[in-house]
Parts: C-alpha cells; structure tokens; sequence
C-alpha cells in the first residue's frame, strides 16, 4: 500500500491532514526538495506540492520520478501562485505534438 | 549525406536490400503507434486540463474557506482540532497499459468508510467555518487523485511520443535515404563493374 503527501507551507496544507493524506509542512524550497526525495523513497506515490514551492524546484524533482510512478501534482496554496501547474500541461502538450493545441484556441 | 565507406559487393547489396525493407516496415509501424499515441494523448490532456482547472477552483475555495475559518476561532483550537485526524488514505496502484506506455491507475482505500470521518474534532470549540473547509477540500480529494493520475500518464505518454517521432523521424530521414543511396551506388558500381568486364572479353576476343 502507498501513501500519499502533501509539502508546501503550513498553512496551505494543514486542512489536507483532515482527509488522511499525510502532510509534511516546508519552510522553504530547498527543505521540500531534501523532504521529497525521502519521500519517493518512503513508499510514498503521490506528493501534491504547493505551487510557490514547485515553482523553484519543479524541474529538479520532476527529473527524480521520471522513469517511475510516483506523481508529483503542484496545487494551489494560500499565496504565490504562479499557475505551473497549468503551465506543465502545456509543456507536455508542447513536448507531444511540437506546437501547444490546447491553450492556443482559446486566446 | 554522411560519407560511409560501403564495399560495392553483391552481398553488401542483399544486406542494404535487407536493411531497407526493415526499416521501411519498422517506420510504418512506428508511424502508426505515433499516430495512435497521439490520438490517446490528445483525448488525455483535455481531460487533464479540465481536471487541473476543476481541482484547482476547487482546493483555492476551500483554502479561502479554511482562512476564514481560523479567523473565527484561536490557532491552538484549531491546530488541536487538526491534530489527531481519524482518516488515513492509502493507495493501491495498478499499471495499465496504453501502446506499450505503462501508465498509474490509483485506487485509493480509506481507513475508516465513514466518509463523516474527516471531522476529527469536537464540535464544542470550533466554529461551524471550519466544518464547511474540510467538507469543501473532501469534495475535491476524488479529483485530486485522478488528476494525480492522469497528469502522471500524460507526461509519460508525452515522453514517449517524443522518443517514437524521433524514431520515426531518423527511420524516414536518415536510415532509409541512406540504405537507398547505398544500394544505388552497388548497383552502380557491379553494372559498371560488369560493362568492364564485357568490354574487356570483347577486347581480347577481337585481338585473337
């Protein structure tokens, strides 16, 4: 059975312990990257990052899951937002078909 | 076109024919798995994008809820009332199978199956705000994990869709043009080979 993470600010995260997941609160992002590589090697599947966090640190840690299953999602959290999450999606699309198909119809 | 030193000999020549005819078939299946990768890829991302945008509303309403919710009562009631949560989550995880991509299905299995569970406070010392946060964040958590899901199979599917049109674009501009050109210069050089050869039977016939 796999776990599932929450890392970001305190405050930002606190509420998910309510639903089960277990919640690993960060100061900042080089404390969420030391946290997050133990976690990937502490059965842990999904790890749900905030936003003003992934943002620094996203490419770095995407590198470590990228043959695995292990899922790192950035969400939103109370403050510096930088919408990469929906920033990724189109990366990928960009990556897959070379030209971003999505995004650019609703413009 | 990159110099490559080839032996005009007929057995080089059966092996470039061999050669072609390979990568000719492996382009047009590669070709394909490109196009239906592409086909699975492209229904994918739009649900994850509408998946990401549903989740996202989703979590920065319950966050704005949660805000509210510890203005109205004190930080050491609320960090008790989080404290000790009754819910646990764990996951299960198969592998499903997407054109040879092998992509995560979460299934998710809860300690306890009371979905009330998620109150793990008393109700005495805290304000109704702070019931309407969780219930509002355990609305999205089914999303959370399927978007967990699909997000992971999209960037995976896109890793693989890069590498089969690079495949599929080394195959069609660089192996095949090569083989061709290689054949075409053996068969060159045996024909000119052979006229040689004629001419030279001819010459020493005529002297005799």
């Amino acid at each position: 059975m796999y776990r599932i993470a929450v890392v970001g600010d305190r405050d930002s995260i606190y509420g998910f312990a309510t639903l089960g997941m277990e919640v690993f609160p960060v100061n900042n992002a080089e404390e969420a990257k030391g946290k997050i590589n133990k976690l990937i090697k502490d059965n842990v599947m999904v790890i749900y990052l905030t936003e003003s966090i992934a943002n620094e640190i996203y490419e770095e840690i995407s590198e470590l899951v990228l043959d695995s299953m292990v899922s790192i999602v950035p969400i939103p959290g109370l403050y510096g937002n930088t919408g990469i999450g929906l920033k990724n999606v189109k990366i990928s699309v960009e990556k897959a078909v070379g030209t971003d198909i999505l995004f650019s119809q609703n413009k | 076109m990159a110099n490559v030193q080839i032996n005009p000999t007929r057995m080089e020549l059966t092996r470039l024919k061999k050669k072609r005819i390979m990568a000719v078939r492996g382009h047009k299946l590669l070709k394909d798995k490109r196009d239906e990768l592409m086909k699975q890829f492209i229904s994918m991302v739009e649900e994850n994008k509408s998946l990401r945008e549903k989740v996202e509303l989703g979590i920065k309403k319950a966050l704005e809820k949660f805000l509210l919710a510890r203005s109205e009562m004190s930080d050491e009631y609320l960090n008790t009332a989080l404290l000790a949560t009754k819910q646990s989550v764990s996951l299960d995880v198969n592998i499903k199978n997407i054109m040879s991509v092998n992509v995560p299905e979460f299934n998710y299995t809860t300690r306890t199956a009371d979905s009330n569970d998620i109150y793990s406070y008393g109700l005495a010392f805290t304000s109704f705000g702070l019931d309407d946060a969780v219930k509002s964040l355990s609305d999205v958590f089914e999303d959370m994990l399927k978007l967990a899901e699909r997000e992971k199979a999209c960037q995976l599917l896109a890793a693989e869709i890069e590498k089969t049109r690079r495949r599929v674009n080394a195959l069609e501009y660089v192996v095949i043009p090569q083989t061709q050109h290689g054949i075409k210069y053996i068969s060159m050089k045996l024909d000119e080979n052979e006229r040689g050869a004629q001419v030279r039977l001819m010459k020493t016939s005529a002297t005799k």
